[in-house]
Order: structure tokens, then C-alpha cells, then sequence
């Protein structure tokens, strides 16, 4: 049991006064830890209201600079942050939003050498990076690892995101693997409305909270995508693939692989 | 003429069809970057050929979406 002071019974009275969520609920929240993979687009929102919320501890892995380009969308990252390791502007931002909040920060990519030791530290998992490489070696050390997570990709006017726990359809049930390099424009190449990144951002922290407390349905077994343009949501059920090489019946994979990047990107050119 | 539905959307459409020929029908610009779903079931990119659409099909494409950080 936590024991809430005046300012924290202020502080999430919103949270409180739902019947779905209540001062237990609100523990469950403040006891979890959350890893935020990507300090980028959607890293800013769901770090921003997962903050807000109280979550007790939050991760953030982002081998990065704030670039000029990324205020856009990057709502986490301000002007005067411009060549600073976006981990240390988003703790920065966290902590000014709610000091309660534990911040741990890794300034270093997520690959297959160090994946294990840092999801290992978390109760949940949220992919915001932007690269088809370290969204499937999210996806498949969070199911060897057995840790739920929230997938998200946004593209142009466009996004997309489900949930995963353990037993449900993963990443790899729905696409076996990444497209061909140089195949798939990622948003330093096609571009991204900026609004979109805290549209799809806010529902991967939706579902975190959701997860936590146990509230309502999660985004499993159905991929969520929408499309700005005409603001139509589509919900498809995905299924499960029995044959799937990380969490079918006979998984074919047994480690962790650094898929090749994509090398072009626009700020090269 | 055949009713299918794709994407969520009833089509009509001329049998026999196959899949790989549905997908390029409908536009789908590099199918590198789709994957397909029909009555619920995740269909090979090696079965795209030889799959025949059947009345009342339920086809949905998955595009990958990669961005989110930078």
C-alpha cells in the first residue's frame, strides 16, 4: 500500500474519481515501470502522459541528438534543446511534468547485445523508434522475454499500433520480417504530419494504463490503423500464426538479430 | 461477378482472380511493404499466385508503417 500524500491525492484526483481506476488503480500506476523505446515522435507523447499519469519508473532508450528537424513532432523536445541527447531533454521534461517519476536513461541504440538487460528491468514495453530493425528485435525480445508491448508506427498521414501479451499475435505473426532494405520509406524519407505522432502516441499510453490497471480491452489480437485524412480507425482482427518463427509452435528463431538499416535518410542527403 | 470484401469495403470483382492479381487491382503500390490477410487467415507471399479469390472472400492488407522516432 501506498501512502498518498495531500499533493499526490490532488495531483491524480482525475485519476481517482474514475470508478475504473480509483486509488488502487492509481498504485498500480505509480508502482509500474514503463520502457520507452525512442525519445522521438511517439517516445514525446506516451513519455509525456505516461508522466503526467505517475508511472513509477520510466526507461527511455535513444542513441540521439535533438535535431531542429524533430521539433515538429517531437513535442517532448523544446528550442533551446537543439544538440542535446534527446534522453537527457526528455528526463528533463518528465521530471519538471511530475517529480515523483524515476527516470532512467540509456544513450545508446537498442540492439541484440544489450536488449535482454534492459527490458529485463520493465513491466511494459512501448516501441516508438522508427525503424523496421529495432521493431522487430523489440518484438522478439519482448516474447522471448515474455514482457507485454505496445507497437506503433505512423507514416505520412498514416498510423498503426496493437498490443501484444504473451500468447496473443506478435509483430512477426503479421509481417515475418522487414521489408526489403531501402524498400520502406521510414518518416525521414516520406515525411509525417506532426499531430499524427500524439495521435498514435497517446493511444500506445492509453493502453499502457490500461494495462496496469486492468482496465477495459487491450489492443490484442487486432491492429489498429488509422488514416488522418479521412479519419477513419479500422480495427482487424489478426490472429495468432501458428507457424510463426517467434511465437508459433516450432519458433525458428532462438536469438536476437540486428536486421541491416536502412542506410538513406534525409538528413545525409 | 463476385462480391469480396476488402479492406472493410465490398468490391465486385471477375473470377477467376488470383491473389497476387486482387492486390495489384487494388493499387497496392510496392506489395514489398503489405502483408495479407484473407477470412482472417495471414496468406504466404508464395501462396499470393496460386490462391484463388472465392465469393465472399474477406481480404485485408496490412502495410508496415516504420516510423515514429526521428
Amino acid at each position: 500500500m501506498i501512502d498518498f500524500t495531500e499533493e499526490q491525492i490532488q495531483r491524480y484526483s482525475r485519476h481517482i474519481l474514475l470508478k475504473d481506476v480509483g486509488v488502487e488503480g492509481q498504485e498500480k500506476i505509480m508502482q509500474a515501470k514503463v520502457l520507452v523505446v525512442g525519445a522521438g515522435g511517439l517516445g514525446a507523447p506516451v513519455s509525456l502522459y505516461l508522466a503526467a499519469a505517475g508511472i513509477g519508473t520510466i526507461g527511455i532508450v535513444d542513441a540521439d541528438v535533438v535535431d531542429i528537424s524533430n521539433l515538429q513532432r517531437q513535442v517532448i523536445h523544446f528550442t533551446k534543446d537543439v544538440g542535446r541527447s534527446k534522453v537527457e531533454s526528455a528526463k528533463e521534461k518528465i521530471q519538471a511534468i511530475n517529480p515523483d517519476v524515476k527516470v532512467n536513461t540509456y544513450y545508446e541504440f537498442l540492439d541484440s547485445s544489450n536488449a535482454f538487460d534492459i527490458i529485463k528491468e520493465y513491466d511494459f514495453i512501448v516501441d516508438g523508434t522508427d525503424n523496421f530493425p529495432v521493431k522487430f528485435l523489440i518484438n522478439d525480445a519482448c516474447v522471448m522475454a515474455g514482457k507485454p508491448f505496445s507497437h506503433g508506427g505512423i507514416l505520412r498521414f498514416n498510423g498503426q499500433t496493437f498490443t501484444h501479451l504473451p500468447g496473443t499475435a506478435c509483430y512477426r505473426c503479421m509481417f515475418k520480417e522487414p521489408p526489403p532494405v531501402g524498400a520502406v520509406p521510414t518518416c525521414s524519407q516520406a515525411g509525417v504530419l506532426g499531430a499524427i505522432a500524439g495521435m498514435l502516441g497517446t493511444i500506445q499510453a492509453t493502453e499502457t494504463l490500461k494495462y496496469f490497471t486492468g482496465i477495459g480491452e487491450l489492443l490484442t489480437n487486432r491492429l489498429l490503423s488509422f488514416d488522418a485524412k479521412t479519419m477513419q480507425f479500422r480495427t482487424i482482427a489478426v490472429k495468432q500464426r501458428e507457424t510463426c518463427a517467434i511465437c508459433g509452435k516450432n519458433p525458428t528463431i532462438h536469438n536476437l538479430i540486428d536486421y541491416e538499416q536502412a542506410a538513406c535518410d534525409l538528413k545525409n542527403h | 461477378m463476385a462480391k469480396i470484401t476488402v479492406n472493410g469495403e465490398v468490391q465486385e470483382v471477375s473470377l477467376p482472380l488470383s491473389l497476387t492479381e486482387l492486390i495489384k487491382q487494388n493499387d497496392v503500390q510496392q506489395s514489398d511493404m503489405v502483408s495479407v490477410q484473407v477470412n482472417d487467415d495471414f496468406v504466404d507471399r508464395t501462396e499470393w499466385d496460386s490462391l484463388q479469390i472465392k465469393e465472399g472472400d474477406s481480404v485485408d492488407f496490412l502495410y508496415f508503417m516504420g516510423g515514429g522516432s526521428l
